[in-house]
């Protein structure tokens, strides 16, 4: 099959990073992706990502970063941070903290009012084409400020109607509002949910404002906990998606969310998605100052892997700010500062938004099949081996990032099935201080990606690669604007191969640090 | 009597504006601040004054000693 050049420049100017020349210039000379197995499994057409979704499901989350993994690589979101009030307090937040470089919920520059909102969301959709969602998710809680989320609601459906609504709670008042949401369409809503038993609660939660009253303790997790419970019940019956979002907090609730992860299934939830805790003593907040740690990148990996059953997992999730703009990996928000946005001009063009995202589509499609072409070369492996294979991309899904300007490695696991998203690693170190020694840089990226075998990199300079060889990682440059998942799975192939001929010898990799401190939007 | 907010812990979240049950709180210059001839300390309305309540800072809304206390 001949592989389809698109030129998404040719409507818009797309600026999120990707070289379309490189592309272009490497698609053609690119021998065409996989023109063997013609006998392979039956196609499934259109669904690129599909997996097992019901086509009413896949149809809501398709074009939504946050609830597709598949779609995270294409499409953008943006935060507009209408809603400073929060109803609950947490030991992972501090809202005295107001660091312009830090990139974590709760965290924003500029508080908008809905007018401010909808102005700015009309701007950076005319700006980025493939940005499909607008999230209202804080700083504070969007429900603990209902007037101001609701009425910037009003405005974007009125002026872009094409855009997908959706918000982040932390669900006490959720319960009170969910007609409201209704109402306006919106049909994503993500709580977070740390636990379902109290005493757990009580360590994670100091207080909640609930009916006028200041409750704290075993009560306020209780009451915060049958709130939640009550609110995605009543998500579930309007047929509204609803994702969880669980902190991991060792010590306090990883084995918990094992149970957590039941209780929202259960309760008709269609995505969970466990994060690591961020925490340094720099952020202020109680688990910052009392040396709670995060996890490793294992530990989270393990509790993914075992809530992964019947329910999906999110692992692309980026823990972006309440203002954020971009793609999940990128923030572009500085671009649209208040003072910006409202100097600009916008006109909202509908019609030439469509005929990007078309061509996003094919360009989706095309990796869509390069995957499944490359898989059909492992039909029949029948190999325990996996490996984790770290990938510097700028999006689009294709290995375009040079290894010295990446700021995050997404991370695929490759076995005989295939290759899989597994999460990703944020390397950028700007804010930290010291670390501006090349050589300081690649020990902390090395760090970042000790568990994986291989780094798959457009281009990559002589010192770099040969400290990550003796790291026992071996850097690939040979995919350069190559598919992702095929070029993962092409490795993985070579890399069986190898350990047959004797070439190589697979050994298990260590475990790998989340990075934590503050991050700067460069 | 009245309570007034520290303007150097407010972090302008605007949580207790709409909680105050006297309207006594208004946004000015970039943080919230208390008309002292409206605060009730919310008396004869809760058992705790709202903004205390409400706010995510601790110590930032406390008693203006510079008012005598409110008597309903």
């Amino acid at each position: 099959m001949a592989s389809q050049i698109i030129s998404l420049s040719s409507i818009a100017t797309p600026n999120n990073g990707v070289d379309l020349d490189e592309i272009m210039q490497q698609k053609a000379e690119h021998q065409g992706c996989g023109t063997s197995g013609g006998s392979g499994k039956a196609s499934c057409g259109t669904g690129a990502g599909q997996g097992d979704l019901a086509p009413e499901i896949w149809e809501k989350v398709k074009n939504h970063p946050c609830y597709s993994e598949e779609a995270h690589h294409h499409y953008a979101r943006m935060h507009v941070a209408v809603a400073p009030a929060c109803n609950i307090q947490c030991n992972y937040c501090n809202r005295k903290y107001d660091c312009a470089n830090e990139s974590r919920p709760g965290v924003v520059s500029e508080k908008l009012t809905p007018e401010q909102a909808a102005k700015k969301v009309l701007a950076v959709a005319s700006t980025i084409p493939q940005m499909t969602v607008l999230g209202i998710a804080g700083p504070g809680d969007p429900l603990a400020n209902p007037e101001k989320t609701f009425k910037t609601f009003e405005l974007i459906s009125k002026t872009a109607p094409d855009i997908k609504l959706c918000l982040s709670t932390n669900g006490l008042a959720l319960p009170d509002h969910v007609d409201t949401i209704a109402g306006f369409n919106v049909d994503h809503v993500t709580i977070t949910i740390n636990m379902v038993d109290a005493d757990v609660g009580a360590l994670i939660y100091p207080w909640i404002y609930y009916k006028n009253k200041r409750y704290k303790g075993r009560e306020a997790a209780q009451i915060l906990t049958d709130r939640q419970m009550q609110g995605l019940e009543m998500l579930t019956e309007r047929g509204i998606l609803c994702k969880v979002n669980s902190v991991m907090i060792p010590g306090i609730n990883d084995h918990h969310l094992v149970e957590v992860n039941r209780a929202v299934k259960s309760r008709g939830a269609f995505l969970h998605n466990i994060m690591p805790l961020i925490s340094a003593p720099e952020h202020g907040t109680v688990f910052g100052l009392n040396g709670q740690r995060g996890p490793t990148a294992q530990e989270l990996k393990a509790l993914q892997d075992s809530c992964e059953g019947e329910m999906n997992m999110m692992r692309h999730c980026r823990q972006c700010r309440a203002d954020a703009v971009g793609l999940l990996g990128e923030d572009r928000s500085a671009e649209f500062t208040t003072e910006a946005v409202m100097a600009m001009d916008v006109e909202y063009d509908l019609e030439s938004r469509k005929a990007y995202q078309s061509l996003v589509e094919q360009e989706r499609q095309a990796t869509a099949d390069a995957k499944r072409a490359e898989l059909e070369t492992l039909a029949g492996e029948q190999s325990d081996v996996k490996i984790l294979i770290a990938v510097a991309t700028k999006g689009s899904g294709r290995v375009n990032e040079h290894f010295g300007h990446a700021t995050e490695f997404q991370i695929y696991e490759a076995s005989a099935s295939g290759a899989k998203f597994v999460g990703h690693r944020r390397v950028d170190l700007y804010c930290q201080g010291g670390y501006g020694e090349e050589e300081a840089l690649e020990t902390t990226i090395i760090r970042a990606i000790n568990d994986c075998t291989a780094v798959f990199v457009a281009k990559i300079g002589g010192c770099p690669k040969a400290s990550l060889e003796a790291a026992g990682i071996d850097a690939v440059d040979r995919y350069a604007f190559e598919y992702i998942e095929q070029s993962v799975i092409a490795y993985y192939r070579d890399y069986l191969d190898n350990i047959r001929s004797g070439a190589i010898v697979h050994g298990q990799r260590g475990d790998a640090e989340i990075r934590q401190g503050a991050y700067i939007a460069a | 009597m009245a309570f007034k907010i520290v303007s150097s812990q407010c972090t302008s979240c605007s949580a207790c504006e709409p909680e105050c049950p006297n309207m006594a709180i208004s946004e000015k210059n970039g943080t919230f601040v208390i008309d002292p001839a409206k605060c009730t300390e919310c008396i004869n309305y809760f058992d705790e004054p709202q903004c205390v309540a409400v706010c995510p800072v601790d110590d930032t809304c406390i008693i203006d000693n510079n008012y005598p206390r409110y008597v309903a």
